[in-house]
Order: C-alpha cells, then structure tokens, then sequence
C-alpha cells in the first residue's frame, strides 16, 4: 500500500535538496541558519523534509544538532497550522512541493507573528480578533427550532468563499499595514462579511461593524491588495474590504438615527 | 453537592466536532467547561472531512426517512452496532442538519433556497447534506464560533497547546480530572473537573500513514484504556477506497467524488500503458459497476477497498502497479467546480494533474476507526466520570462505517455526553476528604514517566520504530487479514515495546519540542496497536472491514458480538458482549442487489429459523447463480414485515427490559436538541 502517484517527473531530477532554515531556540534568544541536505526523491513536499531532517537532525558540515520543530496537522491544506516563509512567500508547508521549488529551499518563521520556536509562531491574535467582530450567528438556542432561513445558491457561493477562512494569517504576513496591533486585518474584515451577509447574522450587523472601526480597523487598509494574492483558499478579500468600509461608513453616517 | 449546580464543571478533551458539541451543550446549560486541545480547536482534524453529513430530511420525494437512514446505517455496519443509539443519532440527524444551517453553514442549495442532498456510499437516498466539498471544516467552524461565544461569556476556558497526558482517578477508580501537559514548557499540571469527556479521535498514526491528520495519535484514548477504560471492536479499522498516496501521508479523495458520478475503472488489457483518455469505453472494466449492478460505485467502503486491493492484486491496476482510475472527466468543469471544487483542488495541488480532464488515480488507505472506548448508550465508558464521544467512541458504526455519517455521529455522540456528564456531575458526593492527595500522586507519576524518558539514553531512534509500526500494522492489520501475520505483527509489537526502552530523545532543547511528546504518544500507540491486533486474530470470521480470507464469511453464531479489550499491565484481555440486535434482524449484506431484496431473502430465512440469525452464518456476497430473493414480494410488504417484527418479543426479557430503556433514553434525549 505504499506506491507513489507518479507525477508529470522532472526531466532532470536533482540528487539531493538542500534546505536552509531559520532557527530560534526560544522566543528571547536570537536567530540564526542552519542548512540540511537530503536526497531527493519524487513527491517531496516540504513536510516530508522536516520530517526526514527530523529523524536524523545532522546539518550540511555534518554536525548533530537540535531537530528543527514546526507545526503540521492536517497536511491537506484546510487547517492552516504548517504556514511558514518558504523561499520568501508565506504559504502551508503540506502543499509547498519541492519539485516546484529553487534550490536551496529557505524555511523561515512567520514574522508578524510571536516566534516561539524555530518555525512555530503563536496566532492566539486572530483568533481574538475572532472575539471581537462577534464572527459567529446569535441563535436562539441549539434545541430543535427547525431549519434556517431560505436562502439564493448564488449567495451560499459567496458565503462559502470567506467560510473557507482557515485562520492561517497569510493575508496579515503579507500586508504592509499589519504588524500585529496597529491594524485589525483583512482576515477579521472578511469574516465580518461572512456574518454580515447571513440573513440572521444580518441583525447583529451593527455590533461586528463596531468591531472595525476602531483606531485599529479597516480605515488602515493601504489598499496594497497583498492579502489576496496570498491567500492559499482565494478569499476574496480586497471585495470584503471594499464592501464592508462602505457598510462602516454608512453605520458611521446614519447608526446614530437607529438609537 | 458542595455548591450549586453552577459549580459543575466539565473537563472536555478534544476540540473537534464531538468536543465542541458537547462544550456548546454544556456551557448553553450554564455550566463551566475546560477545554484541551493538541492543536486550536479550529485546526482539529474534523476540518479534513469533505463530502457531507448524513440526515433523512426527505426533501427529494424518495420516501427516505430516518428508519431507512437506521437501517441503512445497521446494514452497512454488517449488524455489529447495538442498535438502539444507531438509531437515536438516525433520528436526531435533520435537527443537526438544521441546526447547523441557523448557525449559518453555507449549505449548498436546491433552485428553491432549501438545503441540497446529495447520494452517499450505501445507501439509494440523497441524504447527505453538503458545504462544496468540505463540509467538515464548515461544521467545526460553526461549532468553533459558537463555543468562542461561550468563551467570551467566560463559560468556556480553552488551554490549546496542552495535551492530556492521563486521568486522575481517585481510590474508587472514579474520574475526578486529568492530567495535563503544556507543549511549549513541558509543564505538568493537574485539572479538576466533575466528569471529563473525551473526543480525541481516531488513532490513524498507528498506522504511520494514514489520511488522519497529525494529531490523529489515538495516545490520550490509550492513556485511558491503559487506566482501566474498556476498549471495544478495536480491530474494525476503515481503509477508505478513494485515497491519494503521498510522502507524508494519505490524502483523502471524498466518497462525494463518486456521489456525484464518479466511476471506478482500469484497462481491461493488463499493464496497458496508453493515457488514460485515449483508452475506449469498451476496454474499460468498470469493476464495481459490474459486480454490484444495484450499488455501482456507490458500495459501502469496505466493499469497494477490497475490490479495488484485489484487482490490484491480481496486476489489473494501472500499470501492473498499486492504482486505479477514479474518473470524472465525464462530468462537465462547471458542475464539478460548484460540488466538489475543493477536494479537486486538493488532488490538483498534491498530484499536479486536473481531474475535470484526467482521471485520478487512486489506492486504499486507512481512515476511520470504529472501534474506541466502550460507551453506553449515554456515552459513559465504564469509569464513572469518564465519557466519550466522536470517532474515540465504538457506538455507532458497527463493523464498518457509512460515508458521511461521521459528522452526524459525532454531533450526536457530543449532544449525549454533554447531559449526561452534567446529570452525573450534579449527583455525585464531591469528596473534599482527597483533597489534592489523588492530583498530587497522578502529577507526580507523570512527571516520573517524562523524567524517565528525557534521562534515558539508547541507540534506538523514536521515529524509525514509529514507521516500523506504522509499516507492520498496514501491511497486516488492514484489508485483508491473516492469522499467521497477526501473530507476527504482534511479536513484532512486543519487540518494538523492548526497543522503545531504549529510545533517546534527540532534543536537547527542551522548549517545545517535538521529541517528548512524539516519545509519550508512541508508547500509547503501541498498546493501543496490540489492541488492534489481538483484536482481529480473535475474531475468525469476515464482517464489514474486517476480512480474513480463511474465515470468508460472516460468523453470526459465534462472532455477532462485541470485542471488549481490557489492560492487564502485560497487555490486552479480551472478552466479549452480546450486541443488541433489539430493532432490526441481521440479514445477509448483499451489496449486488437492492436492499429490499436481501430484506426479502431474511424474511424467508427468519420464517423458519424463528426469529434468530440463520445458523450457517452469512454470506458477503452470494456465488453466482445464487438467487436468494423470493421473486413475488413488492418492497411495501416486505416493509410491513420487517417492522412487525421490531415489536416481536426477543429472546430474553430481563435484556428486553434494558434495552428498551436504552431505546428511551436515545430517543427521549434527541427529542432534546
């Protein structure tokens, strides 16, 4: 049970890859580069090599040193947790293939992030933006109420584009406005979209907007349109932002007149 | 009771869909819950299932309905399931259905704005609800904003990134807590909690690859059963037919990719080399089709991983080698984008071939468990305190799970343990006399154990005894099973055991590593790989995923019965339970003719063998020629038939008396939701 797809195979596979990856051994110490080889083999993805340096942790000049550690779960690219800088692009390490790549390969940490160790960062910030926005529908309760509002297929398609979200912070990597607390981000800002759009999520409108408009909100977008060339599940996000200020500015003219 | 009920809190592990459940269940009831996960809950394992969650909403004028969507479930299971929860979740499924649909899942729609359904493994009905083709990750995504909802209500506190390492019992092997380690410190610590439910899920990485994602380790459930928790029906491991074999691990192709018309095939020429889209029709063997006219494509798992290991077996797959077609190049781009866009996506990326034009080639791979913790029917193990929900959990899918009834099933197994961990949490004596004395003894032996091993020094690498495992167990312990092997694999067990003792941690660093926690989830790995093992040795027989070649078929009289696997300190004891077969007669699992046809042939049988399974046992899929179906039975009848003989009086009635108490219980508590 072990056979491999065989894929389109490189004309010219190489003999081995060569894998640089920037390291910390904890989050106040600093960083540095350590280079790993090993041989090649068809379907390599990036994983796989952390896995296989893993085992045997012995660098290019052959010295035995600390395994590199990272995070992986599902590998299929949906639970977002393998994101790193592979060869200057953030993106999940499970779908990075090293047939696809230049040699030598870069690993480096996310670096919007905190930087626990190695290639592992704490995300905790998204999730609390999560809070925030209120990114979920007020029901009434989980007992049986029977089935949810009707709603237009065409819309579901829309929905389900920003539902995709898998939290992996691509889109905060990438934007020149984040650094971690002077903008809330494009992540947040389509997920108020998500709710906004729901028929039920609809009523409570009014309180994820709030959750924008801060100092910190969407008005900080620079408009660099970084976040949706990055995103691994093509989130519309540049259309979340441009829908969602339009929303905040009517809130911010009119919201008044409702209370 | 020390204080109020508001005091009651619930220790949760596991934040997947059966954890989040029972955290939302728990905290919408005012109590308090601690959550633990390996990982954020939103990137918990259930994010990986993609094709929908089963529930007999009826809403294609097919006559479905939740007995059908049971029976469906029972029959698919080859009659291992006690029936009386299969059919509790069969009943709460629309309302979960519905339930997820307020929570604002983005279900796909019919032209009318209702939810779509759409045919599953199994089953004749479009009974499975869908969001695109990942489902699962919609699901958990619901269940993860309305818990961060509990969370900001200060109901729920979340510790993500600790890992329960084991559970405290006191002096009468009551639950009281767990014991808990923080992946970035190592720090040990000690939680209270009133009751703890587990939802951990299935233990895939025992067989190194697998399409179970990374924290799919199974260590926690093993950590309970080496503590004196029942494991049961551990040999029924599910290798799912449609998998893409990868590097690190398997990728899933969802059973939706042959719900929406996929079809099965390889050359009829042997180790025919062409492209696949210059081979004709006629030189294709539509392998399932033609041997199960009635299901095609659409047999249950266990079914179509076996054909498809046999043709390969046998040099018919692509090439002479370990792969068949999975084909929707017939399918228009638009409709595949629309329903099953993100699992082609998946194939696209990891294979580097597109599907809509190419068909795919796939190969079995290990998938699903449905052995766990034994529960009974309010998802109570046997330790009081202890409960347990989701794939970690044996109840509902007997020998072999249908496709899509995971999601449902763990829901269903989450919205039960949350009442009852309550109920037993309001009536226990909270016994103060303890005091700290049964955490402090629980950390300290904890810590011994991680002590132990970062001091300990060996040539023995952790990693390669992982992959010995992981080779042995898929080699011997998957589709096809013999007894000679078994026992080898369990030596082989027992010598990787020997050498796990002399493992080194290779990480001097400390500080979330990898190295440690990989070293305490081996251990639980291999005892929990001999449960699997001595599992299937024991049971000589063929039913749902477990197939031994020497016993080929189906062994009612000595083998329709529960595996009930118990820790000694040297390893498994087995003992067996009867399975409660209380609403529905075992019939033959006939996947080559409709399912009123094999209805019709037990009828003939249970006439005159009054009631009990035929003595001869039954058979997986009858020679040819073989008629078995009395030919002038309309289906309504035979219908009529079978549900009289739900209410007929069953062999004992002490057992009666239980069972139709647990009948009650399952179905009074899904009038709940």
């Amino acid at each position: 049970m072990s056979t491999q797809v065989q894929t389109s195979s490189q004309q010219n596979p190489p003999k081995s890859v060569v894998i640089r990856i920037r390291r910390r051994d904890k989050p106040d110490a600093p960083q540095y580069w350590q280079e790993f080889e090993l041989p090649y083999r068809p379907n390599l993805n990036i994983i796989s090599c952390l896995m296989e340096i893993q085992k045997n942790p012995v660098t290019r000049e052959g010295k035995r040193v600390t395994p590199p550690v990272w995070n992986m779960n599902c590998l299929e690219q949906v639970c977002g947790i393998c994101t790193m800088v592979i060869n200057g692009r953030v993106r999940q390490s499970c779908s990075a293939l090293v047939d696809q790549l230049d040699q030598p390969i870069t690993l480096e940490p996310m670096s919007k992030f905190p930087n626990v160790r190695d290639l592992i960062v704490d995300r905790s910030q998204m999730f609390e933006h999560l809070k925030r926005v209120h990114a979920w529908i007020e029901i009434d309760g989980t007992y049986d109420l029977g089935p949810g509002p009707k709603m237009d297929q065409d819309d579901v398609m829309e929905r389900y584009a920003y539902s995709r979200c898998m939290t992996c912070g691509c889109c905060l990597e990438a934007c020149p406005q984040y650094d971690g607390e002077n903008y809330i981000g494009p992540q947040a800002i389509a997920q108020v979209r998500l709710f906004n759009m729901h028929p039920s999520g609809k009523m409570t409108r009014d309180e994820r907007l709030e959750g924008i408009m801060g100092e910190d909100g969407i008005t900080n977008c620079g408009n660099a349109q970084n976040c949706v060339k990055v995103c691994p599940m093509s989130i519309p996000l540049t259309k979340a932002i441009y829908e969602e200020n339009r929303e905040t500015v009517i809130h911010g003219l009119f919201g008044w007149l409702k209370r | 009771m020390a204080a109020g009920t508001n005091a009651i809190k619930i220790a949760i592990v596991g934040g997947g869909l059966a954890g989040l459940a029972a955290a939302m269940k728990i905290a919408e009831a005012g109590h308090s819950v601690d959550l633990f996960s390996v990982v954020p809950v939103k990137r918990s394992h259930s994010v990986c299932a993609q094709g929908g969650i089963n529930g007999a909403v009826n809403t294609k004028g097919e006559g479905d309905s939740t007995w059908e969507h049971f029976d469906d479930t029972v029959y698919g299971g080859d009659f291992l399931a006690n029936q009386p929860p299969a059919k509790a979740m069969c009943e709460m499924a629309p309302s979960i259905i519905y339930l997820f649909d307020r929570m604002g899942v983005p279900f796909s729609r019919t032209k009318e704005g209702l939810l779509d359904f759409r045919r599953f493994g199994g089953t004749k009905h479009h009974r499975t609800a869908f969001a695109g083709a990942s489902t699962g990750q919609q699901l958990l995504y619901a269940l993860d904003e309305q818990v961060r909802r509990y969370e900001v209500g200060g109901k729920v506190q979340k510790y993500e990134g600790w890992e329960m390492m084991s559970l405290v019992l006191d002096d009468h092997q009551v639950c009281s807590g767990i014991i808990a380690m923080n992946l970035n410190t190592l720090e040990l610590k000690a939680f209270k909690a009133d009751a703890v439910i587990m939802a951990t899920g299935g233990p895939g990485l025992i067989f190194g690859k697998s399409t179970n994602s990374m924290v799919c380790t199974g260590s926690a459930v093993s950590a309970c059963y080496q503590q004196g928790a029942r494991y049961a029906n551990g040999e029924f491991i599910q290798v799912h037919p449609t998998s893409i074999p990868g590097e690190d691990k398997l990728r899933l192709m969802s059973e939706s990719a042959r719900g929406e018309g996929g079809r099965v095939w390889v050359p009829r020429q042997k180790g025919d080399t062409r492209n696949p889209s210059s081979i004709p029709e006629k030189e294709r063997w539509y392998f399932l089709e033609e041997k199960y006219p009635a299901y095609g494509n659409l047999v249950p798992r266990d079914i179509a991983t076996r054909e498809i290991f046999q043709v390969c077996l046998d040099g018919m797959g692509i090439g002479g080698g370990n792969q068949v077609y999975l084909d929707l190049s017939h399918i228009p781009a638009e409709t595949l984008d629309r329903k099953l866009g993100a699992i082609l996506e998946i194939y696209e990326m990891f294979v580097g071939d597109d599907p809509r034009h190419v068909p795919m080639r796939i190969f079995p791979g290990v998938h699903y468990s449905m052995g766990g913790l034994w529960v009974d029917y309010d998802q109570r193990t046997n330790i009081p305190g202890l409960l347990a929900a989701g794939e970690c959990d044996y109840s509902i899918h007997g020998a072999n799970r249908l496709g899509a009834n995971s999601l449902v099933s763990c829901v269903y197994g989450g919205f039960i343990a949350a009442p009852a961990a309550i109920e037993y949490a309001k009536n226990i004596q909270r016994n103060g006399a303890d005091g700290s004395r049964v955490y402090d003894q629980e950390l300290q032996r904890q810590q011994e154990v991680n002590d132990a091993l970062i001091k300990q020094f060996g040539k023995e690498n952790q990693y390669v005894i992982h992959e010995e495992m992981g080779k042995w167990m898929t080699d011997n312990v998957t589709v096809v099973r013999y007894n000679d092997k078994l026992k080898e694999t369990d030596n082989k067990l027992l010598e990787l055991m020997d050498r796990y003792r002399r493992i080194s941690i290779n990480d001097s660093n400390l500080w979330a590593t990898m190295a440690l926690p990989h070293a305490r989830h081996l251990k639980n790995m291999l005892e929990l790989a001999r449960v699997i093992t001595l599992g299937a040795l024991n049971r000589n027989e063929s039913r749902g995923a477990h197939y031994k070649p020497d016993f080929p078929k189906r062994d009612d009289e000595n083998f329709l019965k529960t595996t009930i696997a118990e820790y000694s300190g040297e390893g498994p004891v087995l003992s067996y339970e009867a399975v409660d077969i209380s609403l529905l007669n075992p019939r033959v699992r006939d996947y080559s003719h409709n399912k009123q046809e094999t209805v019709s042939a037990t009828v003939a049988a249970s006439a005159s063998a009054s009631g009990l399974p035929p003595k001869d046992g039954a058979k997986q899929v009858p020679p040819e020629g073989e008629e078995q179906k009395p030919e002038n039975l309309s289906a309504p009848v035979i219908w009529t038939q079978d549900k009289e003989k739900v209410n007929a009086p069953v062999r004992d009635d002490a057992t009666r008396k239980e069972r139709d108490k647990g009948i009650e219980d399952a179905g009074g508590k899904s009038d709940k939701l």
